[in-house]
Formats: C-alpha cells, structure tokens, sequence
C-alpha cells in the first residue's frame, strides 16, 4: 500500500525525522491558509506546492512550482488542483491520460536564504531479498533518478545491511554520514535522521522508504524534502492508523471493487479476461493466453472458494473491461470440487443473462469430467477444456 | 526414499484445533501419513481426530517423538509458531500460512540461522511424498509414486505439473511448494540440491514466478553440480513491472527480477525451460528419454 507524500511526512515525523514542513489542502482557500500559516513560522514568502498523487516525477508534468507571493501560491494552486497530472510514472508515462490532482501540499522553501549551501542526498531503506534483511541506500547524488546512478556512477551508489537480530548500529550511522561528507552539525544530524528513519521503518512494518532529496540545508539540518513510502499490506492488521490512509482514489477502481468482493484483481491491457484459482497458475494462464496469440486483460485469483456467487463477481469485474473479447476460466481443482466450480459457472452465466463474448472454461482435478458434462449440457455458449493445451487452442480460435 | 518427509516421518499440525488445521490434518490422516498429534496452546491433554493435543511443540516432541511439524497458524502468529518448532528440535517445519508480515520473516530467518532445522514456506501448500506422507494442503489422488521431483513457489501450478507428470506415465519422488513470499526457508537452489542428491530421483521439475534471484541461483548449481535431466517454466512472462502479482513475492522490480532474464539464465544453464506450462509432462519424459 502506498502513501501520499504528506501522510509519508506524517508517518516520518511521528519517529522524529526532521521533514520539509508543510500542511495538505484541497481547495485554493485551504491552501491560502496553510501558505500563511507556513509564512508565519517560517518568516518567509517562498513556499512550495506539490500534487498529491502515486506517483513520482511530479516536478516533470508541472506538478511541483515554486511560488513567492500569496496572489502566486493561490493562481498556482488553482492551476494544479484538478488538474490531470502527466508523469514519467502515471499510466501511460507522459503520453498517457495522467492522474487528476485532488490536493495539494503547501510546503516550506527549505533551500531559502542560502540555496548554494544546500546538498540533495538519495537515502532508501528496503528488504533485501537476497540477504533477508534491511538494507539502507545512500548516495551523494540526491535529486536525481537513483537507477541512473546506480547505471553510471555505481561507485557513488552506498548500501549498509542491517543484522535483523541487532537493529541498526551507531556505528552504521555515523558510516553513512561520513560517506556522505558530512561534518560538525550537519554530521550529527545525518546520524539522528539516519536511526529515526530506520526505527520508522521497521516500527510502521514498511516495505520501502525512499527519501529523495533527503536535503542538507544551509543551516546545517537534514530534512526529508520528499518521501516516497510502500507499506507491507500483510502487516496492516496491526497498524490500523497507516490502514486508514489508503487513498482508494488512487487505485484503480475496479481493483477497488475486485479487493472488496476477496477477488485479487490487476488489470492489464489485452483482450482476453481469465479467472483462475491460485496466483502461479494466473500467471501461467496469462502466459498462455499470450503464446495463443491473445493478450491477457487481466490477472485474477478467485481463491480457494470458486463459489456461483464469486464466479458471478469475477465475471463482473472481468466484463467492466470493455477491451475483452473472450474469457478463459482456468480452474484445478484439489480440495475445491470441480463439478461446484462448474456449477457456479453455469449459475452465474444464468443469473447475469446474456454474456456477449466467447467464455472457455477448463477445470481439472477433482470431479473434472463430472464438470465437462455439466457445462457441456448446460446448453449455454461455453466451450469446455480438461487439458491445458486444448484450453490454450480454445483461446487460439477465440482470438483469432 | 525421497526427500524432506516419507512414511515415517512423526508429524504434528500446529494449529491443530483450528477450522483450517482440522480440515488439512484430517485430510493428511486419510491420505495416510502418520500424523503424531497437534500444538494448540491451552488444549493441551485433549483428543482431536483421534490423536493428541499439545500445549507446546516441545511437550509434541518429548511425547510423541515429532520430528515433523505443518503450520496452520494464522499469520499474526506464524512466525511464532515456526521459532517454536526450531526450539522445540523440529527438523523439518512446513509453514502453509499465508501473509505473514515480512518484517517477522526476517526475524524468523535470524533465528533459524544455525539451528538444526529446515524450514519450507511459508506461503506454500507444503511438501509431499507420494504413497508415503502428505504434509500440506495438495490434493492427494493427483500424485503418483515414482522418480520426477518438483520444486515450485506455486500452489495450484505445482499441481498442474504434478498431473502432467502423473498423465504422461510418470510418478513423483518428492514434491516441495517452497512458497510465493519475498522471505522463504527453503530455497529454490536447495530443493533442487535435495533432490539432485535423491537416488530416487530421476529428473526435476522446477517451476519459478517473476521476482527475486532464486532460479538464476538455482540454475547456477545445476550447470555446476547437475546431473539430471531438469525442466524448468517460470510464470508471469506478460506480467507488468512493479505490480504485485496475487503471490508477495510475485513482483518485477529490475531487469533480473522478469520471466524472460530468468528463462535466459536457465536455458544457458542447461535447462529444458519451456515457454508454455502446458509442456511440462511431455518435455521432461523426452528429456528423460533423450
């Protein structure tokens, strides 16, 4: 699950990391007031607005904009609000339709008065699969996309490995800072914001922390300017405030839907919807529909229960795509009883009326020739598979 | 033989009591394998499917010789459950759980580090051998007794192999769902090794998903130490970049992290991989033949 870069801030903040301040509006008015609030403690006119959407790269789609007066901070305000922001990471890249703004943050200049003494770091903390621990990323080169770093200069690109048992180490932190170039002040601050951010990881159960620029300013503090934040939805059960954060404007809507009814749902771009139980062999159905010469629509696990009244759900869900052109429900049945699962197929098909595309359903396993004559006698336009391979030549003629 | 458990193995079911624990642990029983008892903390000393129930794995071990152990614990609790069988002397611990937190994965992999133990899973529907025991959640009857391992992080897909296997007249020596989460104990590497040094093995089935380095990993070893036939599919050739896919561990994040780096490391490593998972059955008994 991600979070808005001002709920990120939040999060951040609630540990103790030092972050670029700033307060989250959704109306002109409501940024007004943050922008005086903010001129008010800060003592100066240069303030920061930045969209609030999933995704990064917003300075590139005009989503970011120094403003230095409060006529400024409200015409700027008004432009971005509502607006559909194009970024390098929205759906479509920069070509795409972009994501429509619904707030904004007000945030402080934190490179006034003196820009020039100001350094942009990059720090990111995240599992290390390999190692099976956490790992914290730095580099000098701040500001900038870390994977070109990492591609270019991969000797300014820094990790420290954190043992699970121990927690992160003094040190660690003054390691990183060192790296970093720090001295006297700045140094003593790097090491504090280094050891909260960690805490605020492992203490929010995060899967990724990317602070980027993480900012030296010119009177010698660190502060998080952005932050980029990916929480480990297996681990919300005990975070129930991070829980309800989720922002479900900014999930796809059907996803939305799919997540409600228990269905894992993502939706792609081709033309052949699957429903199909158990992740691997969705994606493996995906695949195959792919060397049939289709493109799958989706990816969706009905899970364990393939019931009529979840079958029905999933039917729905894969429909609302208007680009499918056939469905392949591909079903193997261990505990789960074919013959039910056909059934189910049968009753929602039923209960939904006329389904305008091909469907091809191919269940194996437990009763699976009970299944085939179910759905063969049904006497409804569904073509029936036990083996794979005929279900991969069903999907071939429906596209072709 | 095979590997990992066999009809001696001394099994108990942690989470016994629960809806998910007695439904699998009956099953288990019926398929044959010779379940000791079960671990549900305050039921101790009562009777469930007609075996024993413990309070602690370690009363399980002292009192029924359990050297085995399925996790059913829902997965607030599974971490816990895992640590508790290592301490207890469990040798063999099968995690089916699904969603565990992976920040008390990696806790879980500190604490197994150096203990005398294997774990598989979590996130898996467990390890069996056929005609001796079924520790997990696969059905049963799918499986045949014979000499074609399988290695897969998948549930239902690991069936599917299982049954092309069984449909082109061949059998099953062993067969590990090592599990779909970022953390796992067992890794694809080591269950291939498992099941390269099986004298009952005579060709290995190994079935990896977008995400991670464990099947490069795994392919290495077999150009080095291989000396079996192995077919290998990886699943999520059309999946997306940097979107979850059902499995936690399911994800694209760089280059080496997709289907088609994998299958490229795999094949200049010898491996029969095959595009479609379709195949499975019929490419491993040409394999086997040629």
């Amino acid at each position: 699950m991600n979070l808005h870069e001002y709920q990120g801030k939040e999060l951040l903040k609630s540990y103790g990391v030092a972050i670029q301040e700033g307060t989250v509006a959704h109306t002109v008015e409501e940024a007004a007031q943050a922008y005086n609030k903010l001129a008010e403690e800060t003592g100066s006119k240069f303030a920061v607005v930045k969209a609030q959407i999933h995704a990064g790269g917003r300075g590139k789609g005009g989503g970011v904009k120094l403003v230095k007066s409060l006529d400024d901070l409200k015409e700027k305000a008004d432009n971005i609000l509502g607006m559909m922001l194009k970024t390098p990471q929205t759906p479509g890249g920069m070509e795409g339709p972009g994501k429509l703004v619904r707030k904004i943050l007000v945030a402080e200049d934190a490179y006034v008065p003196s820009p020039d003494e100001c350094d942009e770091f990059y720090v990111s903390v995240l599992m290390d699969r390999e190692r099976k621990c956490n790992v914290i990323i730095y580099s000098t080169e701040g500001g900038m996309d870390i994977e070109t770093v990492a591609e270019e200069t991969p000797h300014l690109v820094h990790k420290e490995y954190i043992d699970p048992t121990l927690g992160l180490q003094g040190f660690q932190t003054r390691k990183i800072a060192f790296n970093l170039g720090l001295s006297g002040k700045a140094f003593k601050e790097m090491t504090k914001f280094i050891s909260s951010l960690y805490s605020a990881f492992v203490g929010a159960d995060a899967s990724l922390f990317e602070i980027n620029p993480c900012l030296k300013t010119g009177d010698d503090r660190i502060i998080a300017v952005d932050c980029k934040v990916t929480l480990d939805e297996n681990a919300l059960f005990r975070h129930k405030d991070l829980a309800a954060m989720r922002d479900t404007d900014e999930e796809d809507p059907t996803e939305v839907e799919a997540k409600e009814y228990g269905l894992n749902y993502v939706k792609l771009d081709g033309n052949v919807g699957c429903m199909v139980n158990g992740a691997g062999l969705a994606m493996a159905t995906m695949d195959i529909i792919k060397l049939s010469g289709g493109d799958p629509a989706n990816f969706l696990d009905v899970g364990g229960t393939a019931d009529a009244a979840r079958v029905e759900q999933a039917f729905r869900i894969i429909l609302k795509d208007k680009n499918v052109k056939a469905i392949l429900i591909n079903i193997f049945g261990g505990i789960v009883r074919c013959d039910r699962v056909a059934q189910g197929v049968v009753d929602a098909y039923k209960n939904m009326g006329n389904i305008d595309v091909p469907i091809i359903v191919r269940l194996q396993g437990t009763n699976a020739d009970v299944a085939k004559k179910l759905i063969d006698e049904s006497g409804l336009a569904v073509k029936s598979a036990i083996l794979l391979r005929e279900a991969a030549d069903l999907v071939k003629e429906a596209v072709a | 033989m095979s590997v990992l458990v066999n009809k001696d193995s001394k099994v108990i079911v942690q989470g016994f009591t629960g809806k998910e624990g007695s439904f699998h642990a009956e099953q288990m029983i019926e398929y044959g394998t010779n379940v000791v008892g079960g671990v549900t903390p305050g039921k101790g000393g009562q009777e469930h499917l007609g075996k024993p129930v413990f309070n602690t794995v370690a009363d399980a071990v002292k009192e029924a010789g359990a050297d085995t152990s399925v996790i059913f614990v829902p997965p607030a609790f599974a971490g816990d459950a895992i640590m508790e069988a290592a301490d207890a002397g469990i040798k063999v611990i099968i995690c089916i759980t699904e969603g565990i937190p992976v920040q008390d994965m990696v806790k879980v992999k500190a604490y197994l580090n150096g203990r005398d133990c294997r774990l598989v899973g979590p996130n898996c529907p467990g390890v069996i051998t056929p005609g001796g025991a079924k520790c997990g959640i696969m059905p049963g009857f799918i499986h045949n007794p014979g000499r074609i391992g399988i290695v897969s992080r998948s549930g239902t897909l690991t069936y599917e192999a299982v049954d092309q296997v069984t449909k082109a007249g061949m059998g099953q020596s062993t067969c590990i769902g090592i599990g779909g989460d970022p953390i796992i104990g067992t890794t694809t590497k080591e269950a291939v090794e498992l099941l390269m040094n099986d004298p009952d093995t005579d060709g290995i089935i190994m079935i990896g998903e977008i995400g991670g380095g464990m099947e490069a990993e795994a392919a290495q070893y077999i150009k080095a130490h291989g000396t079996k036939p192995v077919v290998g599919f990886i699943a999520g050739q059309t999946a997306p970049k940097g979107r979850t896919m059902g499995h936690a561990g399911a994800i694209i994040g760089g280059a080496e992290d997709t289907a088609e780096a994998k299958m490229k490391i795999m094949e200049e490593c010898g491996i029969h991989v095959v595009a479609s998972p379709a195949t499975i059955g019929e490419t491993m008994k040409k394999a086997l033949q040629g």
